[in-house]
């Protein structure tokens, strides 16, 4: 076990498509976590950016490009990046300085403006960049993967496209009761059933959309928390970076292919197991303490996976477990009650930070219409392209 | 661009992966500069043939045209191919790849037994750019 931090302020800007620079939805997130925490921008001592590989030069600086809007002021910067999971290594960056006693209190903000439509890779001839290839090779884009990963669910654990539709239902009417996520409606299964197939057999509403958006946290030393007269804040208890184990046996972005297994066996838990085991393991809890989790539902099919993947029940039950209500704002275990990635979209750097900022409302009993009665522990679970695990434990 | 990935003619084509002479591993794509086995000092790797034939681990298709770099003919009318990942038992991994032309997911199933063939994935005037493809060992499903 390692100590904890203090989540001092979350901050969000509305997520959707403005048309507007990353650098002012980022700012804007940073300013709303200050207020939240009430502080002023001088007296924080360190900024973590999450990176962008879009927005062009300044987003992968994003550390600084964050500091200069916010006005220079001479503190300590970081710039991470980790796909999907960049949010997570900028929280985990902030931990560890915190921890180490290298900062007292530190700014974390991820921010970006999505292009429309597919992601897809950066320009140019990159046969050494397997995210190139499997567009060049395959035209493979991700809602293949997503694809892929609802026909076996399907096939194995006999999953139907109206349990698929049913996760895309219980996030939209979480999310419409969210102030900040980009589709506020509430979708029916109908709905999602007469929408286009995109990658057989998920659907338009099945897949989540690209977008922009930004978000924001200010991370402190328990110590710190007292003085600023906070007894009680919010605590980051874990935070899981791990990479996936030799031999990686699932199929996933952006890979053509798994790795073999024929000179190893694979480990006992799969890459997305390991992923909230560390989290699980670090912060000496268990799937039976959580209150609620916040994951990461590129796809219907794939948040039933991640129900699995947290031990919230076992293989091959996620679609029970969504069947029982369980899952749902009112149930034992509620799952993206912040409406999801199926209400926000994408906006990379930003996602991973804005879960920590969903539990951080949870936990504080400040969710408003979507709360959680009685919130205690919440998780996340987030995954980025190239093997970057990232889950983070939050406790009050 | 995908150099050494497949080779051989009609019934010899196969998919090359590369295998670790000191602890057996098997990569594909092909692994030339260092074994990838966290637990092997590293041995020399050597060019193997793949399995022709597996199973169908899982598949899907995609109904809007890729974004570049996947090159397709703007001017043309966008037709869906299959992406069929398919388990190699001996090697024991699994390998994406695009169904033949024609096939569609209707035609697809879960464990259905598939071979490598060779296919094209887009010519212009100078080149045609060849690549591997599943097609299924029992004919399609009506």
């Amino acid at each position: 076990m390692t100590g904890e931090v203090a989540v001092l302020g979350a901050g969000m800007h509305p997520w959707g498509k403005w048309g507007r620079s990353f650098v002012e939805y980022g700012a804007t997130a940073a300013r709303a976590a200050l207020a939240d925490a009430g502080l002023e921008w001088r007296e924080v001592g360190s900024i973590v950016g999450a990176d962008t590989v879009r927005g062009g030069y300044p987003g992968y600086v994003a550390g600084a490009t964050f500091a200069k809007a916010l006005g220079w002021q001479g503190t300590r910067v970081t710039s991470v990046y980790a796909a999907c999971a960049s949010g997570a290594q900028a929280v985990n960056t902030a931990r560890a300085q915190i921890l180490s006693g290298l900062a007292d209190v530190v700014l974390v903000v991820g921010a970006d403006a999505a292009p429309k439509g597919f992601f897809r890779p950066a320009g140019g001839d990159r046969p050494d960049d397997p995210d190139w290839l499997r567009f060049r090779v395959l035209g493979a884009t991700n809602p293949t993967y997503f694809g892929l990963y609802a026909r076996r669910r399907i096939a194995v654990h006999g999953d139907t496209l109206e349990d698929f539709a049913q996760v895309k239902v219980k996030n939209s009417a979480m999310g419409a009761l969210n102030p900040y996520a980009r589709y506020r409606k509430r979708v029916t299964g109908e709905e999602v059933a007469a929408s286009a197939v995109v990658a057989d057999p998920l659907r338009l509403l099945d897949i989540c959309a690209t977008s922009d958006g930004g978000a924001a946290l200010v991370l402190s030393s328990m110590e710190f928390a007292r003085r600023h007269g906070v007894a009680e804040p919010v605590r980051i208890r874990a935070v899981s970076t791990v990479t996936p184990r030799y031999p990686n046996t699932v199929l996933d972005l952006p890979d053509i292919a798994t790795d073999s297994a024929v000179a190893v066996e694979p480990a006992a838990r799969t890459f997305r197991e390991s992923i909230a085991g560390a989290a699980y393991e670090e912060a000496g809890i268990g799937p039976e303490d959580l209150s609620l989790a916040e994951v990461y539902d590129l796809s219907t099919a794939l948040e039933l996976q991640w129900y699995e993947d947290l031990g919230l029940c076992g293989a091959g039950e996620g679609a029970k477990l969504l069947r029982e209500g369980a899952t749902s704002l009112d149930g034992r275990i509620p799952v993206n009650p912040s409406g999801g990635l199926a209400s926000f979209g994408e906006a990379v750097p930003a996602q991973a930070i804005a879960q920590v900022c969903e539990l951080t409302w949870q936990l504080r009993g400040a969710a408003g219409d979507r709360q959680v009665a009685g919130a205690r522990v919440g998780i996340t679970a987030n995954q980025g392209l190239f093997g970057h695990g990232s889950a983070v434990i939050a406790v009050r | 661009m995908v150099e050494g990935w497949f080779g051989g003619e009609g019934d010899a084509f196969r998919l090359l992966g590369t295998r670790c002479s000191a602890c057996a591993a098997v990569f594909f794509p092909r692994e030339d500069v260092h074994c990838r086995n966290p637990r092997c000092a590293g041995g020399e790797l050597v060019e193997v043939p793949l399995s022709r034939r597996g199973r169908v681990w899982s598949y899907t298709d995609g109904r809007y045209r890729p974004p570049s770099p996947y090159v397709t003919d703007p001017e043309l009318p966008w037709e869906p191919y299959a992406l069929i990942a398919v388990e190699l038992a001996a090697e024991r991994l699994v390998v994406l790849g695009q169904g033949v032309p024609g096939l569609g997911v209707a035609d697809l199933a879960v464990g259905m037994e598939v071979e490598v063939v060779p296919g094209v994935l887009h010519e212009d005037a100078e080149t045609v750019w060849t690549t591997w493809q599943w097609r299924p060992t029992t004919g399609v499903r009506s």
